[in-house]
C-alpha cells in the first residue's frame, strides 16, 4: 500500500498550519513555502497520474481500518486526472496572485489556499460518502475566506448569499446521507454500491429518495439549472486568483455526480436507472442555453465570466449525461478544458480591470490599456477556448461531445442546443472584445507613460493557454487515458473488489 | 416516540426554510441554525430509536443501539457550528460596511469598481 494517496491531503493541511502559526506576517515567505507546496503537489499528482494509468485501483486505509468499517481514500484513474488538473491549476493561479499582488492586499490568502486544495484533492480522492462530506465542507470553508479576500461592501454580501446557499446545500447533503445510511446501513461508497443492488426495486422508494437527494446537492455545486444561483454574484465579486480557483469547484460537483451514478446508482441498478438521467439532460441544456446567452447579455468583465462557467457546466452536464463509455470520456476531457479556459478567462477579465481605472470591468468604450496588444492576444486565444472555435481544445472538446450524444434519443435538440449556443457565444465574446479593445477612447493622461506591469501574471495567463494549446495538440493520448478512464468506471466491479478486500 | 421524533424534524425544517427565505441575515442565520438541529436529529434517527441500550458490543445484552449515527452528529454538529460561526462574522462584515442587513446585493452602480481591491 503506497501512502503516496494521502499526501495530496495532508501536505496542504500541513502546509496551511505552518503558514498560520510559523509565517503569519512575513508574505515574502508564505509565498516561497506556498510556491514550493504547490510545485511538490504537482510532482506527486503527476506521479498518481501515472500510477493509476496502469489501470490499478488504489486503496489506502486511514489509521488502517479495514473498509468498510474504516475510511478509505482509493485512487483510480478518474481520481488521478482530476487531482493533477487540480495541483496545476492550483500552481499557475498561485503565480498569477504573487505577481499582481492579490495575495498582499487582505490576510491569510496562501493558509487559505492551501486549505482550499486539502478540500477538492480530499473530494476527488475519498471512497466514503460521509468523508466527501467533511471534505465538501473544508473546501468551502476554505472558499468562504477566499471568496472576501481583500474585502468590500459588495464582496461581502455576494459572500454572505454565497455561504447561505452552500450552508443549504450541505444541509441537504446531510438529509441525503442519512437517507441512505438508514436504507443501507453503509456509508463507504463500495460498500453502498453493493448494498444499494442487493435492495428490491419494488422496495427501494427511501433509495430514490436519497439518490435524488445527492443528485440535488451535487447539482448545487455543479451550478446545474434551477440550482445555479448561486455562481454569477460569486464568481463575479470574488477576487480574481479565486475566481478562476473556483473554475475547479463546480468540477467537484460534476465529478461526485459521475463517481455515485456511475459506481453506486448505476445505469444497471433497477431501482435507480433511469431516475437522474433525463433530469440531468434537460438540465444541462438549459445551463447550456443560459450560461451563453449570459455572456451575450452580460454588462461587466466579471459576469460575461461567470455566465461563460455556467455555460461550460451546461456541455460538461450533457456529455455526463449520456452515462455511457464514450461520452464519460468527452465530459472528463471537456472537464479539463473548461477548468483551463474558465481559469483563463478570470484571470484575462482581472488584466483588464486591472488596466481600466474607473471604468473597470463595465463594457463600456474606456482608455487604451498598457500592453494592448498582448492583453487583445489572451482575451482572443481566451474567447475561442470558451466558444469552443478550433484550433484550441474546445473544439476538439466539443465535437467529442457531440460525437458521444449522437446515439442519445434527444440528439437533434442537443446538437442544435450545442452549435446554437456556440455562436451566441462567439457573439457575446466578439461584443465584448471590441467594446474593450476596439472602442477605446482617447485617454486624457496619454503624455504619462504607463507604469510598469510586472510579468509574472502575464507569464501565468500564457501557461494557462499553453496548456489549452497542448491539450489540442495532445488530445490523442490525452484521450487514450480518458477512454481508459471511463471504461474504468463503467466497470465498477474492480473499484468494489479493490476497496472491500475481495480483489 | 417516532411520531414525536418526526413532527419535531418537520417542523424544525419547515420553520427554517421559512426563516431561510427571509430578506433579513438574522433571520436567515436562525433559520441555518434550526435547519441544522433538525438535520442532527434526522441523522440521530437514521441509527433507528433504541432507548436504553449500550452503544458497544458487551457480553449478556441483546439489543444495541447503533453507535455510528452518533459519530455522525458529532461531526455535523462541530462542522455546522463552525459554519454558524463563519456566516455570523460575515454578516455581520456586510452589515458594518454596507450599514443595512439585506442579503441581496444592490443593483450594480456601472461607476463602483467591480472585484477590484
Amino acid at each position: 500500500m503506497s501512502h503516496w494517496i494521502v499526501v495530496p491531503v495532508l501536505l496542504p493541511a500541513i502546509l496551511a498550519a505552518v503558514l498560520t502559526l510559523a509565517m503569519r506576517y512575513h508574505i515574502g515567505l508564505q509565498r516561497i513555502f506556498s510556491v514550493a507546496g504547490s510545485v511538490v503537489l504537482l510532482a506527486v499528482a503527476l506521479g498518481l497520474l501515472i500510477h493509476a494509468g496502469t489501470g490499478a485501483v488504489e486503496v489506502y486505509e486511514l489509521g488502517n481500518w479495514p473498509a468498510p468499517f474504516g475510511i478509505v481514500l482509493v485512487l483510480d484513474r478518474l481520481s488521478a486526472v482530476m487531482v493533477a488538473l487540480t495541483a496545476a491549476l492550483a500552481l499557475v493561479v498561485l503565480l498569477y496572485a504573487i505577481g499582481s499582488g492579490w495575495d498582499a492586499r487582505g490576510r491569510n490568502f496562501h493558509p487559505l489556499w492551501q486549505f482550499q486544495l486539502m478540500g477538492i484533492s480530499g473530494a476527488f480522492l475519498t471512497g466514503d460518502a460521509f468523508n466527501l462530506f467533511v471534505f465538501f465542507e473544508v473546501l468551502l470553508i476554505a472558499s468562504y475566506g477566499l471568496m472576501i479576500h481583500a474585502g468590500g461592501g459588495r464582496r461581502l454580501k455576494a459572500g454572505v448569499q454565497y455561504v447561505i446557499y452552500n450552508l443549504l446545500g450541505s444541509t441537504l447533503f446531510l438529509f441525503a446521507l442519512g437517507t441512505l445510511y438508514a436504507v443501507t446501513g453503509t456509508l463507504n461508497m463500495a460498500d453502498l454500491a453493493e448494498r444499494a443492488a442487493e435492495i428490491p426495486a419494488d422496495d427501494s422508494a427511501l433509495l430514490r429518495v436519497g439518490a435524488m437527494l445527492l443528485f440535488l446537492v451535487f447539482a448545487i455545486k455543479a451550478a446545474l439549472l434551477p440550482l445555479h444561483f448561486w455562481l454569477p454574484n460569486t464568481y463575479a465579486e470574488a477576487p480574481a486568483p479565486v475566481a478562476a480557483l473556483f473554475a475547479i469547484m463546480t468540477k467537484v460537483g460534476a465529478y461526485a455526480i459521475l463517481r455515485f451514478y456511475t459506481l453506486i446508482f448505476g445505469p444497471d441498478l433497477d431501482a435507480t436507472a433511469a431516475l437522474i438521467d433525463k433530469i440531468l439532460l434537460y438540465g444541462a441544456l438549459l445551463t447550456l442555453a443560459v450560461g451563453m446567452i449570459g455572456i451575450l447579455g452580460a454588462r461587466r468583465l466579471g459576469r460575461l465570466a461567470a455566465f461563460a462557467a455556467i455555460g461550460s457546466m451546461g456541455t460538461l452536464l450533457i456529455a455526463i449525461a449520456g452515462f455511457t463509455e464514450a461520452s464519460t470520456a468527452a465530459a472528463v476531457y471537456y472537464a479539463i478544458h473548461s477548468t483551463l479556459a474558465g481559469a483563463l478567462l478570470f484571470l484575462v477579465v482581472d488584466l483588464v480591470r486591472e488596466r481600466r481605472g474607473a471604468t473597470a470591468g463595465a463594457l463600456v468604450p474606456g482608455p487604451r490599456l498598457a500592453q494592448h496588444g498582448i492583453i487583445t492576444a489572451l482575451w482572443f486565444g481566451a474567447a475561442i477556448a470558451t466558444a469552443g472555435m478550433p484550433p484550441l481544445s474546445g473544439f476538439i472538446g466539443k465535437l467529442l461531445v457531440l460525437d458521444a450524444t449522437r446515439d442519445m434519443g434527444a440528439v437533434w435538440l442537443i446538437w442544435a442546443m450545442i452549435l446554437g449556443t456556440s455562436l451566441v457565444a462567439i457573439l457575446g465574446m466578439a461584443q465584448a472584445g471590441s467594446v474593450v479593445f476596439w472602442k477605446t477612447t482617447e485617454s486624457t493622461e496619454a503624455a504619462e507613460a504607463p507604469p510598469p506591469q510586472p510579468a509574472l501574471p502575464l507569464v501565468a495567463c500564457f501557461t494557462l493557454l499553453g496548456g489549452i494549446v497542448a491539450l489540442a495538440v495532445f488530445a490523442g493520448p490525452v484521450m487514450r487515458y480518458l477512454e481508459a478512464t471511463a471504461a474504468q468506471l463503467h466497470a465498477p466491479a474492480a473499484y468494489i473488489a479493490a476497496v472491500l478486500g475481495q480483489g | 416516540m417516532e411520531l414525536l421524533m418526526a413532527s419535531a424534524i418537520g417542523v424544525m425544517t419547515a420553520a427554517g426554510l421559512y426563516l431561510v427565505l427571509r430578506l433579513r441575515t438574522f433571520p436567515v442565520i436562525l433559520g441555518l441554525a434550526l435547519l441544522t438541529y433538525a438535520v442532527n436529529y434526522f441523522l440521530f434517527a437514521t441509527g433507528r430509536l433504541v432507548v436504553n441500550a449500550p452503544p458497544v458490543l458487551r457480553d449478556g445484552v441483546e439489543t444495541y443501539t447503533d453507535p455510528l449515527p452518533q459519530a455522525l452528529v458529532l461531526t455535523a454538529i462541530v462542522i455546522s457550528f463552525g459554519m454558524t460561526a463563519v456566516v455570523v462574522m460575515m454578516a455581520l462584515g456586510a452589515y458594518l460596511t454596507a450599514r443595512d442587513d439585506d442579503v441581496t446585493l444592490p443593483p450594480e452602480d456601472s461607476t463602483e469598481r467591480e472585484g477590484g481591491a
